[in-house]
């Protein structure tokens, strides 16, 4: 695409941020999980709407990527379509709604149902970055405990919820250990999709840009989402089928059709579910 | 059969074009000019000015025009702009001591070299609607000018310093840092402290302020001196070796006088709170001022123990486009989460229930 915005740089920041964004990815990537400060500049989007993840996408992003956006799952939710048109108008890259096709993946809130390669990227948008924060607000505190491994809070809280409710009752953004060694925020995911950090094999990278900060889990590195011998993580959805490609595998949205107590779940991810349905047709005819 | 929602991409095209209908309001009223803002809502400026970290009277202008008077997206705009443009190097420290004074009164003293020069100000205008102002028969209004212009005035707390009431502030060699480069740390210095509380939200920083003079980290000021006017901008370029003047800035200048009790490595001496706001700001310096005061507790030797002398809690959540942003993304989607407390809560109620069922039998 030849649109692109005039008197702004490729990507929109200009190479020297890029080249300081990148430093920070480095770190970031040699020591996974470590939340590493980065000068995080004011986007033309506003904080906590996705400018970590634009500004990690666009240091990474060269002219020949392919990328793709998605928010709650899906493609054409609002702010995945304003990101994926803010790139377009700042880099002209080609863009994508199909997961296989793209080099870059940019999300919120969910990581894509199909397995990423090693050949692609995922990018998160982060809002909070401390997975200590709803215990500990001070950042001076939370460095330090980190720096010390000392996760005792976190435990705590997770074993409170088991005396209590019987099991752990954190829905999203459950906490995971990354390389046995740092506690990390896998940014408000459903923990259904913590599994699929574990080792997989495309790069992870991280961004909150209101917190300016960066983290990364490079390919195959363990991730383990944190549980007790008795009490083993168990990730939740809704125990249905998709109406529309009958998955019983994926996330659902739960999707109001009345106002008579009726509903019905859709897949969340949209790229996975319309290619589910194209496979049965295909099989029907 | 249920077919999932789209068409989000022309959803926002079609708000969008809606928002630009609106912002021109009824078309057979004539279009504000940036030049009116500018000249008109000259204080709104200064505010997006200070906000937008940006000193420039026409982006600003410009920005409330398309913000459509929402302030605090006019900064943002400004601030989104700003991070595009090219730095070629920090100017000199201002002279404020130099100013082209518009403005300068001091509540410490009666007289004072330099006098006190009112300029113009809201203070002791009787707070009435004008009507006339409605009639919009306004000609010009022709003021009568002094014949001096007030010359070269000394600071108030430079005045306490010289005989050694005054704290004086220590010389610092090293090149500060810079708050829009490097993300805050903890302790923060100074200069960075300044630099956040400089472009903070007003509504924070005033109810800050008001809360040290409630008891909340209290420290008894006195408004040394403040001062409104013009200040010349001076940089080194590398190639020349000497100042050079680029131009003049509109600022507003605090000083606050505190009391303090004295540590054991220091005797009873006033303390300085600092304000320095681009534009016409007072009500924005002298809170800046109160709140720098205030988190000097530590340096000092205080007790910390209100929010206003918290260095974590005010930096961090000065800055209103942060802010904004962020109480704001709540709009966002977020169903994907929502999905899985529903379960979550389901499943505990289900428990629950099947619990004080068995308790009942």
């Amino acid at each position: 695409m030849s649109t692109t915005l005039e008197g702004y740089n490729f990507a929109y920041l200009d190479e020297a941020t890029k080249r300081m964004i990148r430093r920070a990815l480095l770190k970031a990537v040699a020591i996974p999980g470590h939340q590493i400060p980065f000068g995080a500049r004011e986007m033309p989007l506003p904080y906590g709407w996705g400018t970590g993840g634009i500004q990690v996408t666009a240091a990474i992003l060269g002219p020949t990527d392919t990328l793709k956006v998605i928010d709650q799952g899906a493609d054409d939710t609002t702010n995945a379509i304003s990101i994926r048109r803010f790139f377009t108008r700042v880099a002209g890259v080609a863009t994508t709604e199909h997961t296989a096709e793209a080099t870059v993946v940019q999300t919120r809130h969910r990581i894509p149902e199909r397995l990423l390669r090693e050949d692609q990227i995922i990018v998160y948008q982060v809002p909070q970055p401390e997975p200590l924060s709803r215990l500990e607000p001070r950042r001076t505190e939370t460095k330090r405990l980190h720096a010390l491994a000392d996760y005792g809070l976190m435990h705590v809280r997770l074993y409170e919820d088991i005396a209590r409710f019987g099991h752990i009752a954190k829905a999203y953004d459950y906490p995971v250990m990354v390389n046995g060694r740092y506690l990390m925020s896998p940014s408000p995911i459903p923990a259904f999709d913590n599994p699929k950090m574990h080792r997989m094999a495309a790069l992870q990278l991280f961004g909150a840009g209101r917190e300016k900060r960066i983290y990364a889990i490079p390919p195959y590195t363990d991730v383990r989402s944190l549980d007790f011998e008795d009490h083993p993580f168990r990730p939740i959805r809704a125990p249905h089928a998709c109406a529309l490609c009958a998955s019983t595998d994926t996330y659902l949205d739960e999707v109001i059709t009345d106002d008579a107590g009726g509903r019905l779940f859709v897949c969340s991810d949209t790229d996975h579910c319309a290619e589910r349905q194209a496979t049965a047709q295909e099989a029907a005819e | 059969m249920y077919v999932a929602v789209k068409g989000g991409e022309r959803a926002i095209s079609a708000a969008h074009a809606w928002l630009d209908e609106t912002r021109r309001g009824d078309p057979a009223v004539p279009e504000l000019t940036v030049a009116q803002i500018e000249q008109q809502m000259g204080l709104a400026v200064d505010r997006v000015m200070a906000e937008g970290s940006c000193h420039d009277r026409f982006l600003a202008a410009l920005a409330i025009k398309q913000a459509k008077g929402d302030l605090i997206e006019a900064a943002f705009l400004l601030r989104a702009y700003r991070t595009t443009l090219q730095r070629f190097g920090a100017s000199e420290p201002l002279e404020t001591s130099r100013m082209r004074l518009r403005r300068r009164i001091s509540a410490t003293y009666k007289d004072l070299p330099g006098g006190q020069v009112l300029g113009p100000t809201f203070d002791y205008t009787h707070r009435l609607l004008d009507f006339a102002l409605a009639a919009e028969a306004g000609d010009a209004v022709a003021v009568p000018q002094a014949e001096t212009p007030v010359a070269e005035v000394p600071r108030v707390t430079e005045l306490l310093a010289r005989e050694g009431l005054m704290q004086r502030e220590a010389e610092q060699d090293e090149e500060p840092g810079d708050l829009t480069r490097q993300p805050l740390a903890f302790p923060a210095a100074r200069p960075l402290r300044l630099q956040n509380l400089a472009r903070g939200d007003e509504g924070f920083l005033l109810a800050l302020g008001y809360s040290t003079q409630r008891g909340y980290g209290g420290n008894h000021p006195f408004v040394g001196e403040i001062r409104v006017g013009h200040v010349a901008v001076e940089f080194t370029p590398p190639e020349l070796g000497f100042p050079i003047e680029l131009g003049e800035i509109g600022i507003t200048e605090c000083q606050m006088v505190n009391q303090f009790k004295g540590s054991r490595t220091e005797p009873p001496q006033f303390t300085r709170g600092y304000g320095l706001v681009f534009g016409h700001g007072e009500r924005r310096a002298m809170a800046m001022s109160l709140v720098d005061r205030a988190l000097r507790a530590g340096e000092l030797g205080e007790d910390i123990t209100a929010p206003a002398q918290d260095e974590e809690f005010v930096l961090y959540h000065s800055d209103n486009i942060e802010a904004t942003g962020f109480v704001e993304h709540l709009k966002l989607p977020h169903y994907v989460d929502f999905q899985s407390e529903l379960e979550n809560l389901r499943t505990i109620r289900r428990s629950a229930e099947q619990a004080m069922q068995e308790a009942a039998e």
